[in-house]
């Protein structure tokens, strides 16, 4: 549906993104994750043929970007980084107007627009003028203008940003019911924020792509090096000796009643073995937990370290 | 064309929804109405002495009243046409709805023709109202009906040309301030270029005065179409548009 190859984008001589090449399938839902600067926003203005690329080049939904705006257009719901509301306009004479634009009939632009209002939790507010409304609103209002016209693909740059907690769970789950219908493409820099919508994500950095997997995979691929915490009843010094022995385990050093094991990259599991022995040397096994692998230190990690294998 | 008309549309209701569009017709309409007033006072009063000393002909209402009417117009809608088009992509880009517009499936040159249509429209809609000093003057008198519709096409191409440049601008700028006061000072020298003609050399000075846009008004104000007029004023209008596509059109190769 989407289709990205060797994409380079070059604002005078700095290059915003370089090389991104991805696939994004019918009815899939893709995050796209990176630090500010990173050039997400970059990547979807191109996408949705607002500017050209500097070189490569990407088809969305069948029609190559700038060979054929005006049908890739139609195709498209985008809501860009700044909602592009009209602040004197009333919600609903701007979703409509939204909707002409992207040629929905006329017999059947009420029941777009209702539908675009409802999906959004807009319906109240219809009639109010999108200046007087706050962030989040005028947010979900761009966001109606997208979904209007119910496009095959929706590019969303930070949707929701500025809305408050319960609509945030709101929108998260708007998107999710779009999966299958249409191909969602997504972008934040809150790890949380794809997680919890996105079936894929595609972390970029510095204008390249990092990773790109499933969430799972890419926790997998990072929890080679974990850490294991064990606490003790009777704290000795070889205590830690004897478990450093063990193989597939890198270190192990004693803090007060905490014994701290970190396993080698080979990804061996060897958890029972160092039970088992610390329990044979009868070092009085309290607790034993890893680590908890917190994602944001992946992203951290993915979007700091150039290189990860 | 549709589309046109849906960005016309919108562009055109938004003159409403802020002051602008009032503070725009009623300081037009103040001051034609004066004008007018003013105009035919004098014009009476002329008339009245003409007659009373026996000086012979009296002055036409074509030459006396129309004629001064739509030429003071023009002059006005010089100071107001800025206001009318300032904001038309300046507010856009600043606003970043110009992202909407040109992701949608709609032309460059369609958003700019919807956009120079509602600012026409609101052109249309105060010269339209100032039509009742000429309908007024037929209920008294007998004007040449042809002198009043030359002046109002002629004045209406002026106007148009005034849009052009202003949207022109507009395009070229987040601050519509600066985009309205470069539309002044633009129309006013296109106005004023014929001036410069009588120092210059006969060819350049030809050229001068050909490239006045009131130059071309003067044969309307007689009751004359000529299409050399019709197709200067055509064209400049196109012209600016045109370039209006090339700056918006590169704005997004930035
Ligand atoms: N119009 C522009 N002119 C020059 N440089 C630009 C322009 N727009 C973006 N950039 C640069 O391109 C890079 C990528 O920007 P982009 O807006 O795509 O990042 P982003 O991932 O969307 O960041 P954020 O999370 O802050 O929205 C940045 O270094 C930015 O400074
Ligand atoms: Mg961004």
């Amino acid at each position: 549906m989407i289709n990205v190859s060797h994409l380079t984008k070059q604002y005078g001589p700095r290059s915003a993104i370089q090389d991104l090449s991805f696939e994004i399938h019918p009815g899939e839902i893709v995050g796209f994750l990176g630090p500010n600067g990173a050039g997400k926003s970059t990547t979807m203005k191109i996408l949705t043929g607002f500017m050209p690329a500097t070189s490569g080049s990407a088809t969305v939904a069948g029609y190559e970007v700038f060979k054929n705006p005006i049908e890739l257009k139609r195709n498209i719901g985008y809501l860009p980084e700044t909602p592009p509301v009209y602040l004197d306009m009333v919600v609903r004479d701007y979703v409509e107007f939204a909707a002409k634009l992207h040629d929905v009939p006329k017999s059947k632009l009420k029941t777009a627009v209702d539908l675009a209002l409802e999906k959004t939790s807009l319906t109240d507010v219809g009639k109010r003028i999108i200046g007087n409304l706050s962030k989040g609103y005028r947010q979900r209002v761009g966001l109606a203008q997208a979904l209007v016209h119910n496009p095959k693909v929706l590019i969303l740059d930070e949707p929701t940003v500025g809305l408050d907690p319960k609509q945030i769970i709101e929108i998260r789950e708007l998107i999710k019911s779009l999966a299958g219908d249409h191909t969602v493409i997504l972008s934040s820099h809150i790890l949380p924020e794809v997680t919890a919508t996105c079936q894929r994500i595609i972390v970029i950095s510095k204008g390249k792509i990092v990773a790109q997997d499933t969430l799972d995979q890419i926790s997998a691929r990072l929890r080679k090096g974990l850490i294991y915490n064990m606490t003790i009843k009777n704290p000795s010094s070889d205590a830690a000796q004897s478990i450093q022995s063990i193989s597939g385990v890198k270190s192990a050093s004693l803090a007060g009643n905490k014994l701290i094991i970190e396993l080698t990259q080979s990804g061996m599991d060897s958890r029972d073995q160092i039970v088992a022995a610390a329990v044979g040397k009868g070092l009085g096994v309290l607790e034993f937990s890893s680590e908890k692998v917190n994602l944001e230190d992946i992203f951290l990690q993915l979007t700091t370290e150039e290189k990860i294998s | 064309m549709k589309k046109v008309w849906t960005i016309a549309t919108k562009d055109f209701r938004s003159y409403f929804t802020s002051p602008i569009a009032y503070i725009v017709i009623a300081g037009f309409l103040t001051i034609m109405g004066w004008m007018f007033f003013f105009n035919l006072s004098h014009f009476n009063s002329m008339n009245l002495q003409y007659r009373s000393y026996g000086m012979g002909k009296s002055v036409s209402i074509s030459e006396g009243i129309i004629r001064p009417l739509y030429g003071n117009m023009n002059v006005i809608l010089l100071f107001l046409t800025p206001f009318i088009t300032m904001r038309l992509f300046s507010e856009e880009k600043k606003l970043h709805t110009i992202e909407l517009l040109m992701t949608s499936p709609v032309t460059l040159m369609e958003t700019i023709l919807g956009k120079f249509l509602s600012a026409f429209l609101l052109v249309l809609v105060m010269v339209g109202i100032t039509f009742t000093y000429p309908v007024i003057l037929f209920l008294t008198g007998n004007p040449d009906i042809g002198v009043v519709f030359t002046s109002i096409l002629g004045t209406l191409l002026l106007s148009g040309c005034y849009l052009s440049i202003g949207i022109l601008f507009s395009a070229m700028t987040e601050n519509q301030i600066v985009a309205g006061a470069l539309t002044f000072a633009s129309g006013l020298f296109l106005w004023l270029i014929s001036w410069a003609s009588q120092s210059t050399g006969p060819v350049m000075g030809e050229f001068l005065n050909y490239l006045s846009l009131i130059g071309h008004y003067n044969n309307f104000s007689q009751g004359m179409i000529q299409s050399g007029d019709v197709i200067f004023y055509v064209s400049f209008i196109g012209l600016g548009l045109f370039f209006t596509h090339q700056v918006l059109d590169s704005y997004r190769w930035r």
